[in-house]
């Protein structure tokens, strides 16, 4: 069944139960001002829930209802016996078409049109019209032989008026008593209503009334609460015990204690499953809401659910409830253009509002985006101004991201005009607030013109989670097993060992060079000289932050445990490192590491953005990407760099085992011949000695670059200048604050290959390749990378320019197209294309720098055959060759 | 958070103001050769020495954590927190555990004392004279037969995100 409607079927049952009880009581006490309202209440939010859900009859009914009890409320009727039982009638008449809603999942045909005549008019007159009123003042009796036991059940739900101020939820306006109680009430009242109601019409009335009330039970949120706590301290006493019998094969304890855990295992589950529920369930309500404001504001608005079963605690759900519903609202009305904006801005007419959630690393992370006008800087600087939040020195010193932050103050909107959806300056501040209060953080992206995001990060406070105990520098510390890819052990003469490259320590694993950060380091407790060890022997944690994976050098490597992440106080919550904290299970308490936190500490500006008031003050570019550059020189002082995901591995290769074939100089490498190419022609090798190469890899080939001298690796924005005319250099970019030469690797791959290889590229018809990329970097990195490979290659700078060539003609065996583009990006591109009739089949590879599976799902919605992360060249050429075998 | 904080302490003060002739409870502690009181009601335990874990990049006044009946204790080095230097010898110290805000947090000392009554009327303001940083943390000083009582208010003492505002 629908969620809302067995919503709206278990929370009427329960308000309908209530009203029997209610009306009885009126009877008695006809001029209790207090209980008429709750009658009238209760009845005006059947009749409300209803419209919403689309049930005319049962609405029409509640309606009539509900107008016999105004008229009474305003005392313009009195209260009689005729009247209650008039009303009676109209609730089980209610009660008999939820019963038919809840069979058959709709209202049964036929009307009330007799019932609803009747009301109205006894609305009217205050009189029962002739004739009718005999029959149902027979029935008006019934329910009175049982008032006993009614009124004893009565005044039970009564000293719950309501405990907690009802946050704005219509649909879960009427608290329910706690279940003991309302299940009191509904026996009593379905006892009172046998009575009352009318046999003949529906007969299946008390069987079905309740069968929804029976499957699910409304328990008080406080009891889980408790019951969780319980569960997470029987698992803390479980850990301890499974210590204590630990190495001990022969106890007697064994046995039970493994049945213990067991169970306790299971109870945990049980009782955490009893909290989650899909986010979905608070996004219901959202389709509708955008839809009324596109229509009152005159828009196109297409919203988009990503990840809707992504299940959090209940508790979490309901106070993120509303901050989502505003910031939804917030986004199709401030953030998106009207129609005639989005057509002047070159966008489609139809705006998109996207809602993505998932879980990353024992958070949940919800992504409230649109594609609308952005943030405008100039506006909010002139309203901080106004209010008074800065001065004007100040502003000169901030960047756009910091300015953006101002949205989050207090009567901050910068709406023009006050709409009846929002621009009432009560908003973000409320918002934050909110999400703060359960331990999140609200970050913001936001790009003039192309559109703002919101990201929402909670943590899953509740959660019992499986994680890795390690030690660093004495102390012991708990890292999400979620986040854990593997553990290498690390030693100077095992196939493993770490380097350095300047100071910074890597190590080879897989033909990929692994950044690595060493935990004692990053937190403080590094004890100076014992660095040197480190390289003797280590253990390096392999985590993976979405798609950033890097090693944390740690001291030493206990055994998993079952961990309760449990929140850190609240003077420590800016510590970005850790997520949590807990106690193990021989009693200490312990820190629980954020693998995402260390990564955003070292460098890797991750999927949310900027984290945090000290990345935001380092780097003032915040909103491009760093990419990770290794240094070296080669032939004269020049400083050059090349992309390190390039580079497959570093090798020292001595001279002496340089052989020459053909005039050309190999080594034999892993049992193949490896050509070494050198940065120029004029280069000079050592004549002895051991020389650094840096080794590239493209698929079955491997190919030595000759350097002098490693320097270092370098996180940076990458802004190439584009000066280069010569052979081999993409062109130059300050790097670490110093003009540096990029290399074009794929003009070397080509110097070693076009001699070994070449020959062999007349083996079959070159396949024609088109590659959009706004990036001049990108586009002269792979056209000669991909003509290597044996491609033809054409690359334009955008898709518009892609789309001209279609035009004009132009035919491609495939496309490959970066996503963030200005102009038109690459979803766009690809979605143009679709249904295109020359270029419709033609296969698309997306290429970007964000490669979450949201980001797969959303590039094979609209078209894209593939996706591959920027720099992965391997995977590009294989990607692009097992699509065109495809085709 | 920094609204509701505000508020707290001017109420506590108020109560500490207003209860002319009665007694005040406080549980005393002492670091060094002063004499701390704090309100009796906010103390939920008493600790002698405990495995404290250590809490890498938190700020200095931060002791670590440790484990209290299954609950996580922030323990606060007040000692730091008053701009004290470190203790001499050896002697671990007691802790007393407070409740703020539904965490609780363990406020090293070096001794806890007895449960003090003391008379309202011997209540004074902070003197105008005292350190900034102590008259941030007092609620004010009750005059004992033999030495001077002073107040700590706990809300303060744990608002660090406070301090650091009014630092920076």
């Amino acid at each position: 069944m629908d969620d809302l409607l067995s919503e709206f079927l278990t929370e009427t049952s329960e308000s309908l139960s209530t009203l029997d009880v209610e009306l009885v009581k009126l009877e008695q006490n006809p001029n209790d001002p207090d209980i008429l309202s709750n009658i009238f209440r209760l009845v005006h939010t059947i009749k409300g829930t209803c419209g919403f859900l689309g049930l005319p009859r049962l609405e029409a009914v509640a309606h009539a209802g509900e107008n016999v009890l105004g008229k009474i409320r305003d005392g313009e009727l009195v209260v009689t016996p005729d009247a209650v039982t008039l009303v009676l009638e109209s609730i089980d008449t209610i009660k008999y078409l939820l019963g038919e809603l809840e069979t058959n999942e709709a209202e049964p045909d036929g009307n009330d049109a007799d019932l609803i005549a009747r009301l109205n008019h006894f609305a009217d007159t205050g009189t029962l019209p002739a004739g009718a009123g005999s029959a149902p003042k027979a029935q008006a009796r019934a329910p009175e032989p049982e008032p006993a036991p009614v009124a004893s059940a009565a005044p039970e739900p009564e000293p719950e008026p309501e405990p907690e101020p009802e946050p704005a939820a219509p649909a879960a306006a009427a608290t329910p008593p706690s279940a003991p109680k309302s299940q009191a009430v509904a026996a009593a009242a379905s006892s009172a209503h046998d009575g009352g109601a009318k046999g003949d019409a529906h007969p299946r009335n008390e069987t079905k009334e309740s069968t929804v009330a029976a499957q699910t039970i409304r328990v008080n949120v406080e009891l889980l609460e408790n019951l969780m706590t319980l569960v997470s301290e029987l698992v803390l006493t479980r850990n301890q015990l499974l210590q204590m019998v630990r190495g001990k094969d022969d106890s007697e304890f064994t046995v039970p204690l493994q049945r213990l855990s067991h169970i306790t295992t299971d109870l945990q589950e049980g009782v955490m499953k009893t909290r989650m529920q899909p986010i979905g369930n608070a996004w219901a309500k959202l389709p509708r809401i955008v839809r009324d404001l596109a229509l009152e504001m005159g828009k196109k608005i297409d919203l988009q659910m990503i990840g809707a079963d992504t299940e959090l605690d209940r508790q979490v759900l309901e106070l993120i409830k509303d901050p989502l519903t505003h910031m939804v609202r917030n986004s199709a009305d401030h953030g998106l253009e009207d129609i005639q904006g989005r057509r002047d801005a070159g966008k489609p007419e139809t705006g998109t509002v996207t809602l993505n959630a998932y879980h990353e690393g024992g958070h949940i992370i919800i992504e409230i985006s649109d594609d609308g006008r952005g943030l405008n800087v100039e506006r909010i600087k002139a309203k901080a101004l106004t209010n008074g939040l800065v001065t004007e020195g100040e502003l000169e010193n901030m960047s756009d991201q910091q300015i953006h932050q101002f949205i989050f103050k207090p009567g901050f909107s910068t709406a023009e005009k006050v709409t009846s959806v929002s621009g009432r300056g009560v908003g973000m501040d409320v918002v934050r607030t909110n999400i703060e209060k359960i331990g999140g953080t609200v970050e913001l992206k936001s790009v003039e013109g192309r559109g703002s995001t919101f990201i929402i990060k909670i943590p899953l406070t509740l959660a019992i989670v499986s994680a890795l105990i390690v030690e660093s520098g004495g102390e012991r510390f708990a890292i999400p097993q979620i986040s854990v890819l593997e553990l290498v052990r690390a030693s100077s003469n095992s196939e493993h060992s770490i380097e350095r490259i300047h100071d910074t320590p890597v190590l080879r694993l897989r033909n990929r060079l692994l950044p690595l950060v060493t935990l004692k380091r990053i937190l403080g407790l590094d004890d100076t000289a014992a660095d040197a060890e480190v390289d003797e022997e280590a253990f390096i944690v392999v985590a993976q932050v979405g798609t950033y994976s890097f090693g944390i050098i740690v001291d030493r490597v206990f055994d998993t445990e079952e961990i309760v992440v449990k929140p850190v106080a609240p003077i420590l919550r800016d510590l970005s490192l850790f997520s949590g904290n807990t106690i193990l299970g021989d009693g200490s308490v312990i820190m629980i590491l954020d693998p995402n936190g260390i990564a955003t500490r070292t460098g890797e500006i991750t999927v949310g953005g900027q984290q945090g008031v000290e990345s935001k003050a380092k780097s003032e570019s915040s909103d491009r990407e760093t990419t990770s550059m290794l240094v070296f020189r080669a032939g004269g002082n020049e400083i050059r760099a090349v992309p390190l995901a390039l580079v497959a591995r570093l090798e020292e290769i001595d001279v002496e085992s340089i052989e020459y074939s053909n005039g050309r100089p190999l080594v034999q490498y892993r049992g193949k011949l490896m050509p070494l190419v050198f940065i120029d022609g004029a280069y000079q090798m050592k004549s002895e000695g051991r020389q650094p190469t840096l080794v590239f890899q493209d698929r079955e080939r491997t190919m030595g670059l000759v350097v002098d001298e490693i320097v270092d690796i370098v996180d940076d924005v990458l802004n190439v200048e584009l000066t280069a005319d010569r052979d081999g250099l993409v062109g130059s970019a300050v790097i670490d604050g110093k003009a540096t030469d990029l290399i074009d690797a794929g003009y070397y791959l080509e110097l070693a290959f076009s001699d070994w290889f070449g020959k062999e590229e007349g083996r079959t018809e070159k396949k024609k390749v088109l590659l959009v990329d706004d990036s001049p970097f990108f586009r002269n990195l792979l056209t000669p990378m991909l003509s290597v490979s044996g491609f033809k290659v054409t690359s334009v700078e955008s898709a518009e320019q892609a789309l001209e060539l279609k035009n004009n003609g132009a035919i491609f065996d495939a496309i490959i197209s970066d996503i963030e583009m200005p102009g038109m990006n690459g979803f766009e591109f690809a979605e143009s294309l679709q249904n295109d009739e020359s270029w419709g089949e033609v296969p698309i590879i997306a290429l970007s720098s964000h490669t979450s599976e949201e980001d797969f799902e959303r590039g094979r919605r609209v078209g894209f055959s593939d996706y591959v992360a920027k720099f992965d060249r391997d995977a590009l050429v294989s990607t692009l060759i097992q699509t065109l075998a495809a085709v | 958070m920094s609204d509701k904080n505000a508020l707290v302490p001017s109420s506590e003060r108020n109560t500490a103001l207003d209860l002319g002739g009665s007694t005040k409870d406080f549980v005393t502690a002492t670091i060094g050769k002063q004499m701390f009181g704090i309100p009796v009601l906010t103390v939920q335990d008493v600790l002698g020495p405990q495995r404290i874990t250590r809490i890498p990049l938190a700020p200095p006044e931060v002791a670590g954590s440790l484990n209290l009946r299954g609950r996580i204790v922030t323990a606060i080095d007040v000692r730091k927190r008053l701009g004290l230097r470190n203790k001499e010898g050896d002697d671990p110290g007691m802790s007393i555990v407070v409740d703020q805000g539904g965490e609780l947090y363990s406020l090293m000392v070096d001794q806890v004392g007895e449960v003090l009554s003391v008379p309202q009327n011997a209540f004074e303001r902070n003197p105008a004279t005292l350190d900034p940083r102590w008259r941030e943390f007092s609620d004010g000083i009750f005059r004992l037969e033999k030495n001077l009582l002073v107040i700590l208010d706990v809300t303060r003492l744990l608002d660090f995100a406070g301090s650091v505002k009014q630092v920076g």
